[in-house]
């Protein structure tokens, strides 16, 4: 993660070389009441591979991104996640229900980014990004803090490390969270629409923050508006409508010849 | 921050239709003038049929202002209304987080609780607990099976003292109980979301990162209570808690200067709520803007917040997320 190659942002092996599959979703399905929201996702990601998932609003995107790192829990499916069952524990011919400690363990190897930040307002970016740090990991406090400033530093923060949130830009806030979910080692990062908040000068900082990270190497689910990252950045690009991914490929496909008329639609309307 | 609006400001000059300065005439309030008058006059006539009332022996009042019992009677209240408040706050916590507990029978002891201390009237369980020793006569407190523990006699326990004490703390738990609740609803479920994503528990969230934040909205209301704490700690009177008013009552009781005595006291809760009045108005200077701030819901009150700083750049942040928040 810290080499930063500066030869373009494509990678130099293709996807299915380079790792192996990291999440691996069959099938899956989510209700809330008599809503189904998702209605069979089948997705995979591979090791240092970038999704992009994009599509309409309300058609579950979050939902299944929630479903990913456990913050919402699926109704029926297979969801994988480094060859583990989300939720579950496999033991002697079953599958055990995960408690608090296992649930709260595997999101720590999982970054998230949201939309809106949710920074911890009464911490400054520092101690937002030392925080699960010492909490969670365990780490002593200087040891905390020195990790926050190196992390801040890499995505150009380190001037503003003493700021609480309210005195930074939506911007900025954004690349805090994304030192804050860096900092915890995750093995793979989550963003829900990282830039849908910001104000439009504001949002190739994050999206330059992103590269960065997508250059080296992580692997990475970013659901987005934003067709010319995707375009640039992904490896994959998956069609989300009604609750399925229903159209993937590579983005040159995707988003230049889409097959189905729905994501044509949708195209023509963010495009 | 921007400066306040100077409302005072007031020409005294404008330029005319014709360009030239005219003067300005400034509007009379005369109605104000009518009805302020009305009202002091009002005002000092019961102001002096008070002082000159000669029934009232003020040089009494002078007299006992600063007796030993009427002192030790205040610090005995301040004591009481401290006590009480930490009993109070913690209970209130716990009774908060209880209620919000996906463990239904938390849940369920919680909201009894909070019926029950707040369907019974305090004077009653004051007395209650002063009583105690009917139902308990001796208190307990061992380890089961055994015969390793403690043993006292409820009545040397139950003194005025710990009876106000516990009367009024379980009592305002069962009220502020409601406070917490709201404080902590209150914070973003953002928050909540974050700090599960980086791996915390949910005992881990609410300690570090829920409750502090809940605090800033907590903490303004607490002021409050305190300074109602600080009169309702009179009603301890009726179980002989050596409080101020217990004090001053045992004094008239013996002199028959009832309405002397009652004036003593009550310049004395005055002056103490008048001191707790200033801490809290500090207390809220120092915790309302942040506790506005954190309440991160893009209504009418963000809007109105927002616009009123707009220079910030969080505020102006808020708005334009607000607005494209819709997907
Ligand atoms: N906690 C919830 N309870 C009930 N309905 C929900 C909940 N979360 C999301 N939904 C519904 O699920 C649908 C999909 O939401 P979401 O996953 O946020 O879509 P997207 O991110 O693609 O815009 C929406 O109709 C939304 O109202
Ligand atoms: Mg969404």
């Amino acid at each position: 993660m810290n080499a930063q190659p500066t030869e373009g942002i494509r990678k130099a092996s293709p996807p299915a070389q380079r790792g192996k599959l990291h999440v691996q979703a069959s099938g899956v399905t989510k209700s809330f009441g008599n809503h189904q929201v998702l209605t069979g996702v089948d997705f995979t990601v591979a090791s240092g591979e970038v999704s992009c998932i994009v599509g309409p609003s309300g058609s579950g995107k979050s939902t299944f991104l929630r479903c990913l790192n456990a913050l919402e829990t699926y109704d029926d499916g297979t969801l994988l996640v480094e060859g583990r069952h989300v939720g579950y524990e496999f033991r002697e011919g079953r599958y055990y229900e995960w408690n608090t400690k296992q649930f709260a363990a595997f999101r720590s190897r999982i970054g998230m980014v949201f939309q809106r930040f949710n920074l911890f307002g009464h911490f400054s970016a520092e101690e937002n990004v030392a925080c699960a740090l010492m909490e969670v990991r365990g780490f002593p406090k200087a040891k905390a803090r020195a990790r926050a400033l190196e992390e801040l530093g890499r995505v150009g923060l380190a001037e503003h490390s003493h700021k609480r949130p309210h005195q930074l830009s939506g911007g900025q806030q954004q690349r805090v969270a994304i030192a804050r979910a860096l900092a915890m080692d995750p093995e793979i990062m989550l963003f829900d629409e990282p830039t849908s908040a910001l104000d439009p000068e504001l949002v190739d900082e994050v999206l330059e923050a992103m590269k960065a990270l997508a250059r080296a190497g992580m692997t990475m689910v970013v659901v987005t508006h934003e067709m010319g990252f995707a375009r640039e950045v992904a490896d994959t690009v998956h069609f989300f409508d009604e609750g399925a991914i229903v159209e993937s490929g590579p983005p040159a496909e995707v988003l230049a010849n889409p097959r189905k008329d729905r994501t044509r639609a949708f195209l023509a309307k963010v495009l | 921050m921007s400066p306040a609006p100077r409302r005072n400001h007031r020409p005294t000059q404008l330029s005319g239709p014709d360009g030239t300065t005219v003067p300005v005439v400034a509007l009379k309030h005369r109605e104000r003038w009518i009805l302020g008058a009305l009202a002091l006059a009002v005002f000092l006539w019961l102001a002096f049929t008070m002082a000159t009332n000669p029934n009232i022996r003020w040089g009494k009042v002078a007299e006992y202002l600063f007796f030993p019992k009427i002192i030790d009677g205040i610090w005995i209240t301040l004591m009481i209304s401290v006590l009480a408040t930490v009993l109070g706050l913690v209970l209130g916590v716990v009774l908060a987080v209880m209620k919000l507990s996906a463990n239904p029978v938390l849940n369920w002891l919680s909201t009894l609780y909070i019926w029950f201390f707040r369907g019974t009237p305090v004077l009653v369980q004051l007395i209650f607990w002063y009583n105690l020793a009917f139902l308990f006569p001796t208190l307990v407190i061992k380890i089961p099976f055994t015969n390793v523990g403690y043993l006292w006699n409820t009545n040397d326990v139950m003194t005025g003292f710990t009876a106000a004490l516990l009367g009024l703390g379980l009592n305002l738990a069962a009220y502020f109980a409601e406070t917490v609740r709201a404080g902590i609803q209150a914070v973003d479920t953002g928050q909540t979301e974050a700090a599960y994503a980086l791996g915390m528990t949910p005992g881990k969230r609410m300690r570090k990162i829920v409750l502090p934040q809940a605090l800033r909205i907590i903490i303004p209301p607490t002021g409050n209570e305190f300074i109602s704490m600080l009169k309702t700690t009179s009603l301890v009177y009726v179980v002989a808690g050596n409080d101020l008013m217990t004090n001053a009552s045992q004094i008239y009781k013996q002199n028959n200067l009832i309405m002397e005595l009652l004036i003593v006291a009550s310049l004395w809760y005055m002056v103490m709520t008048a001191i707790a009045t200033f801490f809290q108005s500090k207390l809220e200077a120092r915790y309302g803007a942040d506790a506005v701030r954190l309440v991160r819901k893009p209504g009418v009150l963000l809007k109105t917040v927002s616009a009123a700083k707009s220079a910030t750049p969080r505020a102006a942040d808020d708005v334009a997320a607000a607005g494209k928040d819709l997907s």
